[in-house]
């Protein structure tokens, strides 16, 4: 194992990737200088300005382009800059990359990953901290990539550069100096796999993203309360690891669902309908989600705070999931 | 696709043009048929008036150039050699459609001669075919890309920024507008400030032209030049054609938005018949010239019969081509 950062790690995997296949390139705004977070830094000099490519402040071309070089046989990384700035390029993405291959009859096929760095971090207000990872979700064509940890942003990256569906990958900013163990060797993560972050027999809980690491935070609160949590990290949306869920969930019969993004419409719904659906017998008690209020976000420290989901709150809410279902089998 | 014609008026060059302009325009004619025998599930838009455009500049690429088109992109799909019968499958949407029934005439395509698709979003392909020009580049490929779109289509953003971005990184592609008058159902120049295609690409430094585009010889001339600057690294051009739509905007729009003496007058300017009077005076005689039409409306009209007659394609199709992760039918009933 090697200590790495979330944005080393992905670094790392890119640089592994372009090494591997000449006809990986990555493209976006402010490249050549390393990337507004610094995340391909180094990766000029040893690739070069046209696989480490500087683009012009034109999100729709950088997508389309991207399409058609993906259909021309190549495989391009494309940077978003922030996941709120790719909302420029939706007829790109959703229009053209999420469907060209259907509508062509499979004539071509569109082999891209869209980088969009997501989330909340300190005070850049609604248009710079979004999550939204749920709208990508409801696509046909894309795959949504959410990992948590540096050795996940390492083994997903390369499995989505080798893809060859579109793949919409979000980094979150608020983790990108996280350090982890990174596995020495090369592994390549599947999508559709989550990760069992801990185990527990009490509560499911299942998050994704940096909400992952305030999850285990809770669940570490909550064990020294007695309750035993157990904690998913789905690591990727489309496809999503029901099977982990749902076995996870037929041992403690209660799930609480935790994201940062707003809850209303929020993948945690097709998670809670789905278990619901296919498991209700087993529940003790009704799914619980710990998510956004529908509102955007603000600048103000603490009216940012208002619509973060703590780990106290997860607590509170999974201590009365516990409570209200104690002594039910 | 065939070698460059002599200096002088090359008379097979230009009989080719003619039959290939003759099957555009019965290949639009049966489509539209179709549209009134009902058999055409979604809408179409005929090209009928421009087809000099779609064979001057398909004839001068080659199979390995990719064409990105539009909405109205039937006759540019058939110039580059895509087969009519799969087209008019899709259109039909049956099995053996070109895109197996799944994207119907406004996502008509045909990967294997370059064709990458028609696009349902006007000026989206602008982006993808400059896209497909940096893959070009970066490849070190000697094909170029060729991106087709209507005057419409010069008022969306990525107009602006994928001309741009083709200057900037210097890529083999060709834009060709065609200036038909109309973006759907409005006049373009009512909604257009400044000078258009020409005056928009040259100020971001891409060589353009604007050019008669119902004339064959003209419209042969500048993309033959126009496509090998391109190939020997010129960078980005555009060719704007002056044509007219002679239909409506779909193939159900009786177009009573603009008068019909305009119409006329346009008529008299048919491309076709302008190429078979060139054909006259290079001493190719009537019968041959009018056998061509004979033979595109023979043709499209066994292709017609055997579209109707084909079975829907397998439910099974609507599963597949999704993507490779994740199951396609889960949430299906």
């Amino acid at each position: 194992m090697v200590k790495m950062t979330y944005a080393e790690a992905a670094k790392l995997a890119l640089a592994e990737e372009m090494r591997r296949d000449p006809l990986v390139w990555a493209i976006g705004e402010d490249l050549g200088r390393g990337g507004v977070f610094g995340q391909y830094s180094g990766l000029l000099d040893e690739f070069g300005p046209e696989r480490i490519s500087d683009a012009p402040i034109s999100e729709s071309a950088i997508m389309g382009a991207s399409v058609g070089a993906a259909m021309a046989g190549t495989r391009p990384v494309v940077e978003m800059r922030f996941a709120d700035f790719a909302l420029c390029a939706v007829d790109e993405l959703i229009n053209q990359a999420a469907k060209a291959r259907y509508m062509l009859g499979g004539q071509v096929k569109v082999p891209m990953v869209i980088r969009e760095p997501m989330g909340m971090w300190r005070s850049s207000a609604a248009q710079h901290s979004q999550s939204l990872e749920s709208w990508y979700a409801h696509i046909p064509g894309l795959v949504v990539a959410v990992p948590s940890t540096p050795a996940d942003n390492r083994g997903l990256f390369k499995t989505a550069i080798r893809s060859d569906d579109p793949v919409v990958y979000f980094e979150h900013k608020n983790i990108w100096g996280y350090e982890g163990d990174v596995p020495e060797d090369e592994v390549l993560i599947p999508f559709g796999k989550g990760r069992l972050e801990r185990k527990g027999d009490d509560l499911t809980i299942v998050s994704w993203s940096a909400q992952m690491h305030i999850a285990a935070n809770a669940a570490t609160l909550l064990q020294a309360e007695g309750i035993s949590a157990e904690l998913i990290d789905l690591r990727t949306l489309w496809p999503w690891d029901k099977q982990m869920v749902f076995d996870s969930v037929e041992k403690t019969g209660r799930l609480l669902i935790t994201h940062e993004s707003v809850s209303v419409g929020g993948f945690g719904a097709e998670i809670a309908a789905t278990v619901s659906e296919q498991l209700f017998s087993v529940l003790k008690a009704p799914i619980t989600r710990c998510a956004a209020p529908r509102v955007p976000i603000s600048y103000a420290p603490p009216l940012e705070d208002k619509i973060r989901v703590s780990s106290e709150q997860i607590v509170e809410a999974a201590r009365k999931l516990v409570e209200a279902s104690s002594g039910e089998k | 696709m065939a070698q460059p014609p002599n200096q002088n008026i090359d008379k097979d060059w230009f009989l080719e043009h003619h039959i290939m302009m003759h099957r555009i325009r019965a290949f639009e004619e049966t489509a539209a048929r179709a549209n009134q025998d009902k058999l055409v599930l979604g809408a179409i838009h005929l090209s009928i008036g421009q087809e000099a455009i779609a064979s001057g500049i398909c004839k001068n690429l080659m199979k390995e150039d990719f064409l990105l088109s539009t909405h109205r992109g039937h006759g540019h799909t058939l110039a580059k050699g895509a087969d009519p019968e799969a087209m008019m499958l899709e259109l039909l949407g049956r099995h053996g459609g070109i895109c197996k029934g799944k994207g119907g005439s406004m996502h008509i395509a045909d990967a294997s001669v370059g064709m990458l698709g028609a696009n349902g979003v006007v000026a989206a392909n602008i982006n993808i075919a400059t896209g497909a020009a940096h893959a070009i580049k970066l490849k070190r490929a000697t094909n170029i890309s060729c991106c087709i779109f209507g005057d419409g289509a010069i008022n969306r953003g990525p107009f602006l920024e994928g001309l741009n971005w083709s200057g900037v990184f210097n890529l083999p592609v060709l834009f060709v507008c065609e200036s038909n008058g109309f973006a759907s159902t409005t006049r373009t120049d009512a909604m257009t400030s400044g000078e258009g295609a020409v005056a928009r690409a040259r100020s971001m430094g891409l060589t353009a032209i604007e050019v008669d585009g119902n004339d064959i010889v003209a419209v042969d001339e500048i993309s033959r030049e126009y496509i090998a600057n391109i190939r020997s690294g010129k960078g980005p051009h555009l060719i704007s054609f002056n044509t007219y739509r002679l239909h409506g905007h779909t193939a159900s729009d009786p177009a009573s938005y603009r008068p019909a003496a305009e119409v006329n007058e346009a008529w008299k300017k048919d491309p076709i018949e302008r190429c078979s009077e060139l054909l006259l005076r290079l001493g190719i005689t009537k019968e041959i010239i009018n056998e061509h039409r004979k033979i595109a409306l023979e043709e499209m009209e066994r292709i017609y019969k055997t579209a109707r007659e084909a079975p829907w394609p397998s439910d099974d199709l609507a599963f597949s081509d999704v993507q490779d992760s994740g199951d396609p039918r889960q949430g299906a009933f």
